[in-house]
């Protein structure tokens, strides 16, 4: 067969991989994003106990990587019980893991928020959540998107782990075909190229959002 | 019994195989990074010259480390040097190939940024006192970056060492690959022993990676210090 | 005899090892200016700062109308609106339009009524000229007059005592004069207390009632405004003057 025909028969498993990678990228990708905003906005109003939790939690996950907290999920939970399906925990660790990469770039953001503009805010008399909701918080979100961009990028790129536990997304489509038809170029090719379907587009959106999120707040 | 599982790591030789997959791990991983640091530099540094053809090849190269998922790289390189180039290479150092040519092109960019950061006056004022590039590079705007960019490569180096996870996907016998291979032989003793070892093995990068991350959070919290007065 | 608004007893500052004001005393009445001079690094700016809180102190008091302020962040957040304070950086908020920077306070802190403070807003803005930029946003302005808008958004809050902290410093000196006339303006006609910091010495010759001359942290000398720089106290002084080119 020629090398074409290879990758046209393929073409059905890997659009459905495309589509899961998608589909768990969707998911991961929102979850990352409201667990990383919880952690974050306990840290800025200094929850008691709370916000000591978020900190150790960002601290495990960011310093860990996926693939062994997918095995820790996958493998080591269900001898106590914990039985997930693949799909699931692959959701679940990528939003583990997520979670504080988004935390870490809100955090960011608020950080940058220039100290003259928390005085002067101040000094008009609004009280700290006051600063938060006015100040703070609409420039913060501007600062810490292009760090929140990267980590979805990032995060997309993450769930090729997944096939570590089986799961049939994109990478796994691959090397599952890779592993029985030996045609690595054409199937190597068609994962690249799936990859960059996904990628490209959405790097050059989101360089574009970063651009006039910045320009509506800071007008440069 | 459940909770006796951590008996697993003291069983025979097993705490000892941990150990000697770790050291490949950090091996792999420290010989990567010197390469890719290294050459991270040299493409940082050739991509602020005013030549276009040679920084579009150079931006290509990043784009294509910065789409691609590690994962896949490794597959890539795995599969495609020894059939389409005849190379032959021990998985170990195909690995070790990936992740240096990785690093170089997340340095590259991590330098650009840093030398396009510092402010152009300084650039003027030593081309002024009539610097030649090499000079202008070495004494001028290199030691400004650093300290710029020094936060950024420790993470990059911190993301390296968890990305050595991935090791075992093609068959080297990093830490994981040899904490499955412990859990397979004793899971029959003791059921719950995957708990430990993954358990430790979790705990192992953290010990690595912790130190590193808190060091570059902490250089970059002095910075932000110093940036607010 | 008027009302004093504010008194500042035995005030002592640190930061870490640094000790930056040494025993700062002095009162202000109602509707007295006070410059506050000195070389680069003698504390005003600190001392200025201490007055509505953004700088801990760490002994001595301070005094607003009457009341020993308990230093909380609380009591503070609740002075601040009777205190009003423009920057050298102007700071004006970039994410809201020059309107909603005047009116934040007012509506928000003071939670009076949208058309209220925007009616009194809108006066203020009439009288610094820039009625017609009210919906602009900040990046749109110059720097002399987002320190306009700086200065109306302090008074908008209606304060008994506004302090200006080099508001000047950072403007083109084409623009210097326009802020200035304004805070001249404010002195003469609407009695407002006012503490100034600045290196504008015509101007502060102009405006103070007083001069409080600082070095080191330390105030060398308190003297009428218009003694101070025709016959300083202290040699000291007489050197500032002559090294500001005065």
């Amino acid at each position: 067969m020629s090398s074409w025909q290879i990758i046209q028969q393929s073409l059905p498993l890997f659009e459905k991989g495309f589509v899961l990678t998608l589909w768990l990228s969707f998911l991961g990708i929102i979850g990352s994003i409201i667990v990383g905003l919880i952690c974050s906005l306990l840290k800025y109003f200094r929850v008691p106990v709370l916000s000591q939790i978020a900190a150790v939690y960002v601290e495990i996950s960011r310093n860990t990587p996926l693939l062994v907290q997918l095995f820790f999920l996958y493998y080591a939970f269900p001898v106590f019980g914990f039985k997930l399906n693949a799909e699931l925990c692959g959701i679940i660790g990528l939003i583990f893991l997520g979670g504080s990469y988004m935390a870490e770039g809100f955090n960011g953001g608020f950080d940058g928020v220039a100290k003259t503009q928390v005085e002067t805010g101040k000094a008009i008399g609004l009280s700290r959540i006051q600063l938060a909701r006015y100040v703070v918080f609409p420039q913060g979100f501007t600062l810490s998107v292009p760090a929140l961009a990267a980590n979805i990028i990032f995060l997309i790129k993450e769930t090729s782990i997944f096939t570590v536990i089986a799961i049939p997304e994109l990478t796994n489509t691959a090397l599952d075909l890779i592993g029985m038809y030996y045609r690595s170029n054409e199937y190597l090719l068609v994962l690249v190229i799936g990859y960059a379907i996904i990628l490209i587009p959405l790097s050059i959106i989101l360089t574009l959002l970063e651009k006039r999120v910045r320009y509506g707040a800071f007008g440069n | 019994m459940a909770h006796s599982g951590i008996n697993v790591l003291f069983e025979g030789r097993n705490l000892i195989r941990l150990f000697g997959g770790l050291w490949t791990t950090v091996e792999i991983a420290a010989v990567a990074l010197v390469l890719g640091l290294i050459l991270g530099v040299i493409l940082g540094v050739l991509r602020t010259f005013p030549n276009r053809l040679l920084r579009l090849v150079l931006r290509l190269y990043l784009e294509f480390f910065r789409i691609v998922p590690t994962v896949v790289l490794l597959f890539l390189f795995y599969y495609i040097l020894p059939k389409q180039l005849g190379v032959n290479m021990p998985a170990n150092q195909v690995a070790t190939l990936v992740f240096a040519l990785w690093t170089a092109a997340e340095m590259s960019d991590i330098v650009r940024g840093a030398l396009i950061s510092v402010p152009k006056h300084q650039r003027e004022s030593g081309m002024a006192i009539g610097l030649n590039r090499l000079q202008l590079y070495r004494y001028v705007l290199i030691p400004q970056a650093v300290s710029l960019e020094l936060p950024a490569t420790i993470n990059l180096v911190t993301r390296v060492i968890k990305t050595t996870s991935l090791l075992m996907l093609i068959s080297v016998m990093d830490v994981i690959n040899v904490g499955q291979q412990v859990v397979e032989a004793n899971n029959q003793k003791y059921p719950t022993g995957v708990f430990w070892v993954y358990g430790i093995i979790f705990v192992m990068y953290f010990a690595i990676d912790y130190p590193l991350s808190w060091w570059a959070k902490r250089m970059d919290k002095k910075r932000l210090e110093r940036a607010n007065g | 005899m008027a009302k004093q608004v504010i008194k500042v007893e035995h005030l002592e500052k640190y930061y870490q090892k640094d000790h930056i004001l040494h025993d700062i005393n002095f009162s202000i009445d109602q509707g007295e200016v006070v410059a506050l001079l000195g070389p680069s690094g003698s504390g005003k700016s600190t001392l200025i700062r201490c007055l509505n809180g953004l700088e801990p102190y760490q002994n001595g008091t301070v005094t607003f109308n009457g009341d020993q302020v308990v230093p909380t962040e609380k009591n503070w957040q609740k002075l601040r609106q009777k205190i009003g304070m423009v920057f050298q950086s102007y700071d004006l908020f970039p994410n809201l339009t020059v309107l909603d920077n005047i009116l934040l306070g007012p509506v928000k802190v003071q939670k009076q009524s949208r058309e209220t403070a925007k009616a009194a807003a809108e006066k203020l803005l009439d009288q610094v000229g820039l009625r017609e930029y009210e919906n602009v946003y900040p990046r749109q302005l110059s720097g002399g007059q987002k320190q306009r808008i700086a200065i109306v958004r302090a008074l908008a809050l209606n304060p008994e005592l506004m302090l200006f902290d080099e508001v000047t410093a950072s403007l083109d000196p084409e623009m210097v004069r326009g802020v200035l006339n304004i805070i001249s303006k404010l002195a003469q006609d609407s009695d407002m207390t006012m503490i100034v910091v600045t290196h504008e010495m015509n101007f502060a010759q102009q405006i103070a009632d007083r001069v409080l001359f600082l070095e080191d942290g330390k105030i060398l000398e308190q003297t009428k405004g218009d003694q101070f720089f025709k016959q300083p106290q202290t040699d000291r002084a007489k050197e500032f003057l002559e090294s500001m080119d005065f």
